[in-house]
């Protein structure tokens, strides 16, 4: 076990300096000078040319990354080009809400789809019909539509939440979950149902292996077969699921924080990628790889420890 | 498989609309009524209306104008999307697949790569450095998402290049480019086509999500995602627009995933046609021949046993009869063992006593009573306490019979711990550990306390099915019921488990039900057997006598094909055809069709269930004829 997150933590080193790599000399084919960018449009060109060269941007694009990397280990991931905030300061309390909206989704999502799928796996018949029916329209609606229908419905035409914003836990929990709660249904409400056709799909294929029905043969009361043993043998392949599912929602964050005007990592990020901000974009992408690469270490554990196959590896 | 498409009204309803949607984009300067970027101010957000169907935006902009011009961008993105995903996804799934080592740990490696890169963000940079372009986000989108086709392109193709066919195109020296094309690539189809209608619909999500967002294709220029964006800035005063744009991006998204859905079935059906709905339904004749059935009494003598089954009949939905009238009893310290081909009846009997029928089978008839107790009137709630605790159950493969996510003993423990609960006692830890090691020891484990620790992956077949002896005897029964317990094994494995269960009879004074297909194991271990013949029992006597001198013609020839008793030499019999698919059951006797001995008045009425010595009996018209003479 100890081994495997060994290994696990060693492969995330490359994946990060792939990631971060990758976009970085993507990030320096863009067509805008960054100098321009901060210097706007009146600059003369003798002014450019001296920030261009002061910025190091007439160096090898690897001695670039280098040096991007060099003050990224050291905690520097530079200024925006912008308003010259440094980077961390300015993304540090949109970690948090990115996080709290991707993972509280997840959760959720997670949470209601498996109590679905495993509902459908057990009663069968009609209500499986309901789930496959619904899962085609939950992943039909695009989460960004879904946000802007509930905020017509429930922020504009009933008023029960707010259609916008984002409230500081410590300010006020209360107005803090109002503000989340929308959100998180649109980002989380068509993935649900994905989980949830995945849990009876895996509920039904464990329910059918040869060992329920020797233990049930034997005395295991159903209870135990259902919901210790058939589900723990479904859980392995949901991990899989989950892990794909943060994904897709980190991805998905990013119009639902625009939808919803949440500032988080997702709105720095399409706002700095109009503004050719590069430094923030560049930023943006390792946080997001940072979560990325955290969360498939953490299910890499669950899977472990639900999976004794590859506990013993 | 177009006609059987055309059957499903769904995929064609969302082939029709997806075809709608193409032709809006190619004739969209002859179908639009207004320029999409004309300007009409007086009509801004008027909602549908005569002049504007479904109204206009901000700017007086017509927005049925601009949802048809839409589609072009729409559909550009998604096929260039799609395409690239389909090219990389399948091309390099199916080389990692086939040519596995190092190509593949390559390939698989970058696949992982891809897919812990959040798509969107990724897309998002490649904006920054390709503003406003249509093709390259949809390109890069594409072949970041290959990355989950390469995965299951590469285990299909894991699986289709051990397959016979393929193997032989190895062996004839086709070339691998020519085998991964050839062969490989129509097998990997089906798998693919519903993951591109999948694919399509989050392409155009992503696609109309990024100008939305202000990304790629932005106004004034035409799309559904822009349209989307004004929607959302005009909310609190035309909700129509949301409507309009939402409904027609979702309708195409449903549209993509419902056709990829519809082409994989109609593709799976023409290819595969079901095994089941090819079976004749129940015919008029069989079904009379078990409505007479039960209402002979059966012969042998079924009373004062551990278990006594009486006309026992089971069907499963349809209805299709499995099991038609099954009588037998078994005495404390005996063994009976119920002998017939696959597909009789065997299992379904056994399962039937345990109250474990499969979903979509159940009892029609019979009586089903332990030591006196009548369990087809027990509640479900009584029969789940009699099993384990008066009824234990081995089945056939041990590898899979336990559940490999918990030890073995504490599967057994919590067997134990039901047991000694049901029975008012609440047994402290170290009294269940060392009950569960005393079940270990005997059943011939060495070392029981090591075992109990062990997973079920980390022990033999042999071993495994010691274990689920133990599991099986927790509760201390009265009855054991094993369906095919040494199948799965090694022969040398085979006779100790036999022996074993034969020493536990012997100490534990319980009764033995046993299911097989193999004489050897009615040789070793039965006091009685029972053949059965397409759900029917056709002969029962002792075993001695059964293995001697078999009376009905099944019995005989299914005693003729196994092996060990097959002469050197001469070519091992079998006998012709094959056993009735449940519901395909002739009137009088069933294995006539494949008789040596057949003659017209064997397929004219049911046959009894005739004694033809002291505890044989056949149903059979000639032993019939025979005893009458």
């Amino acid at each position: 076990m100890t081994r495997l997150i060994v290994k696990r933590l060693l492969w995330s080193v490359p994946l990060l300096l792939i990631a971060s790599a990758l976009s970085f000399v993507l990030l320096s084919l863009a067509s805008g000078n960054p100098a321009a960018v901060i210097l706007g449009p009146t600059a003369s060109a003798a002014q450019l040319r001296q920030l261009t060269a002061q910025l190091g941007l007439n160096d090898p694009i690897w001695v670039q990354y280098w040096h991007w990397l060099d003050a990224a280990l050291h905690g520097n991931l530079g200024t925006s080009l912008i308003d010259g905030q440094p980077v961390t300061t300015m993304l540090a309390p949109r970690v948090t809400i990115s996080l709290t909206l991707v993972l509280g989704a997840t959760v959720g999502a997670s949470v209601l789809g498996v109590t679905l799928g495993v509902l459908a796996a057990i009663r069968g018949g009609p209500s499986g019909r309901v789930l496959e029916v619904t899962s085609v329209f939950g992943f039909a609606i695009p989460d960004f539509v879904l946000g802007l229908v509930l905020i017509e419905a429930l922020a504009v035409a009933a008023r029960v939440f707010p259609a916008s914003g984002f409230v500081s836990f410590f300010q006020s929990p209360d107005a803090w979950l109002k503000s989340l709660v929308l959100p998180w249904t649109a980002l989380g409400l068509g993935v649900m149902t994905i989980v949830a056709v995945q849990t009876r799909d895996a509920m039904r294929e464990a329910l059918r292996s040869p060992f329920i029905r020797v233990l049930e043969a034997n005395g295991i009361s159903r209870r135990s077969v259902l919901f210790k043993h058939a589900l723990r043998s479904a859980a392995i392949p949901l991990v899989t699921v989950v892990g794909i599912v943060v994904v897709a929602l980190l991805g998905g964050s990013v119009l639902i924080e625009s939808v919803f005007a949440l500032p988080g990592l997702g709105s720095a990020l399409a706002t700095a990628a109009t503004q050719h901000d590069i430094p923030v974009v560049q930023g943006v992408v390792l946080y997001f790889t940072l979560i990325v690469v955290a969360v498939n270490l953490l299910l890499d554990v669950v899977y472990g420890l639900l999976n004794p196959r590859v506990r013993a590896a | 498989m177009i006609r059987r498409f055309a059957r499903k009204p769904v995929g064609v309803a969302a082939a029709a609309w997806l075809l709608l949607v193409l032709v809006c984009a190619v004739f969209a300067p002859l179908i639009a009524p207004y320029d999409p970027q004309a300007q009409d101010l007086p009509a801004a957000l008027s909602g549908p209306s005569g002049s504007h169907l479904l109204g206009a935006d901000q700017l007086g902009r017509d927005v049925l104008s601009q949802l048809i011009y839409g589609a072009r961008s729409a559909l550009i993105g998604v096929v260039c999307a799609v395409a690239t995903w389909l090219v990389l996804g399948v091309s390099l799934g199916i080389t990692a697949g086939y040519l596995r080592g190092r190509a593949d740990s390559a390939i698989s490696r970058t696949a992982d790569l891809l897919l812990s890169l959040p798509g969107l963000v990724v897309l998002l940079v490649v904006f920054s450095v390709f503003p406003g372009s249509l093709i390259v986000p949809m390109l890069v989108l594409g072949g970041l998402a290959s990355a989950g086709l390469i995965r299951i392109v590469r285990s299909v193709t894991l699986t289709v290049r051990e397959d016979l066919y393929v193997k032989a195109a190895q062996v004839l020296g086709l070339s691998q480019v020519r085998i991964m094309t050839r062969h490989v690539l129509p097998r990997v189809s089906s798998a693919v086509i519903v993951q591109a209608g999948l694919f399509a619909a989050i392409a155009l999500v992503i696609q109309n999500g990024l100008s939305f967002l202000g990304f790629g294709v932005v106004l004034p220029n035409p799309s559904w995602g822009g349209v989307l964006g004004e929607a959302s800035q005009v909310l609190l005063r035309s909700p129509w627009l949301l409507v309009a744009a939402g409904g027609v991006v979702g309708l195409t998204v449903l549209a993509f995933v419902l056709l990829g859905n519809a082409t994989r079935d109609a593709w799976t059906e023409a290819w595969a046609p079901s095994q089941l709905s090819s079976a004749p339904p129940a015919g008029r004749g069989a079904r009379a021949a078990r409505a007479e059935g039960t209402a002979q009494a059966p012969h042998a003598d079924t009373s004062g046993g551990v278990l006594t089954v009486r006309g026992l009949s089971v069907e499963f939905d349809g209805p299709r009869p499995v099991v038609s009238d099954v009588s037998f009893s078994i005495g404390r310290g005996e063994t009976l063992v119920v002998v017939g081909e696959t597909g009789c009846g065997k299992s379904v009997t056994a399962l039937a006593v345990l109250g474990l029928l499969p979903a979509g089978a159940r009892r029609t008839a019979g009586t089903v009573l332990l030591d006196g107790m009548d369990l087809s009137k027990c509640s479900r709630k009584e029969l789940a306490a009699i099993r384990g605790s008066r009824i234990g159950y081995i089945a056939q493969d041990p590898m899979v019979s336990l559940d490999p996510n918990f030890t073995v003993g504490a599967q057994i423990a919590e067997a134990v711990r039901r047991h000694s609960r049901a029975s008012g006692r609440t047994l402290p830890r170290k009294a269940v550990r060392d009950r569960v090691a005393g079940l270990l020891g005997s059943v011939n484990l060495r070392d029981p306390a090591a075992v109990a620790r062990k997973y079920p992956h980390q022990l033999s077949g042999g071993m495994l099915q010691r274990c689920v002896i133990a599991l099986a005897l927790s509760g201390d029964p009265d009855l054991l019921i094993a369906d095919e317990p040494t199948t799965a094994l090694d022969v040398t494995i085979q006779a100790e488990i036999l022996a074993l269960l034969r020493r536990l009879l012997e100490t534990r004074n319980m009764a033995i039900l046993l299911i097989t297909h193999d004489w050897e194991v009615v040789a070793q271990i039965a006091d009685r057997a029972v053949v059965m013949y397409a759900g029917e029992i056709v002969e029962e006597a002792a075993a001695a006598d059964l293995l001697a001198a078999p009376e009905h013609p099944y019995g005989r020839a299914l005693l003729a094909c196994d092996p060990v008793r097959a002469l050197p030499g001469h070519r091992l019999p079998v006998i012709p055809g094959s056993v009735p698919v449940p519901g395909a059951w002739q009137a009088g006797c069933r294995f006539a069709p494949r008789c040596a001995e057949a003659e017209q008045k064997c397929s004219a009425a049911p046959v009894a269930f005739t004694r033809t010595a002291a505890g044989h009996f056949t149903r059979c018209v000639h032993a019939e004829a025979r005893v009458q003479a």
